[in-house]
């Protein structure tokens, strides 16, 4: 083998060993932000852990499906979609209950950004729809009346 | 053992819309038993969807998420006996999974 094949081969190893290893921290570091964000007590905590000091933009492109009253609060369906180009994740996020994180989708490019859930509703509350680019927050949000709460009424 | 996820889908021009619910409690850890003790937290927190074994969709959840989860997503460039895979883990470590052989 030639001196030059060496060298070429040597940097494709070395620059596949590194995409590796991004690859392989990426994941970790966002379960261990959600981990906490999870436990925040507050939508403005849960916001700081998840995202720190992203820049956020109210976004018309994300399509929120919420009731505008929950005649029960232990099961409110709920469906966010967008067009918005590059998303990597959706959050959903209840500003009045103990812990507001609900929860949060991880959209790989295989994905469609488009996904319906139930949540629980302590008592009425702006619901929050968050979407996550590489470089910016779109989000939405809409005001939930409940009727009976969902979370030990 | 944990009940398996139940999961139904419709392909539509390469594109699987799937609909999935998960048999679990979601205790939040707030409610009390009859007799007044606190019924410890025992929610999904890790749920994750694959096509044919490649991962295309991870959520994580707090215990806010309903009683018995429902679920509805759609993953792209899914063609006939394509196979979506979703397994969830909880709080517990407990977890479990399901599969549909899309038609």
């Amino acid at each position: 083998m030639k001196r030059h094949d060496m060298n070429m081969n040597r940097r494709k190893w070395l620059s596949g060993m590194l995409a590796l290893g991004s690859a392989a921290l990426l994941p970790l570091r966002v379960l261990a932000d959600t981990k906490t964000a999870f436990k925040a007590t507050s939508a403005d905590a849960a916001l700081q852990e998840l995202f720190g000091d992203m820049p956020m933009e109210e976004s018309a492109a994300i399509t929120f499906k919420v009731p505008d009253i929950a005649e029960n609060g232990a099961v409110v369906p709920v469906s966010v979609a967008t067009d918005i180009d590059g998303v990597q994740s959706i959050t959903i996020m209840v500003d009045e209950n103990p812990n507001p994180l609900s929860a949060s989708f991880n959209i790989s490019p295989d994905a469609v950004a488009d996904i319906s859930t139930r949540v629980k509703m302590g008592k009425s509350s702006t619901v929050r729809a968050l979407v996550r680019t590489a470089d910016k927050i779109y989000f939405t949000s809409k005001e939930v009346k409940v009727t009976i709460g969902g979370c030990g009424g | 053992m944990a009940a398996e996820v139940k999961i139904r889908g419709r392909l539509s021009n390469g594109v699987a819309q799937i609909k999935s619910l998960m048999p679990h409690p979601m205790e939040t850890g707030t409610q009390r038993d009859p007799d007044g003790n606190l019924i410890p937290a025992h929610y999904i927190e890790t749920v994750t969807c694959y096509r044919n074994d490649k991962e295309v969709l991870t959520a994580n959840w707090g215990a806010s998420v309903s009683k018995d989860p429902y679920f509805a997503f759609q993953v792209k460039n899914c063609a006939p006996g394509d196979v979506i895979r979703i397994t969830w883990v909880d709080n517990k470590g407990e977890s479990s999974s399901g599969e549909l052989v899309l038609k």
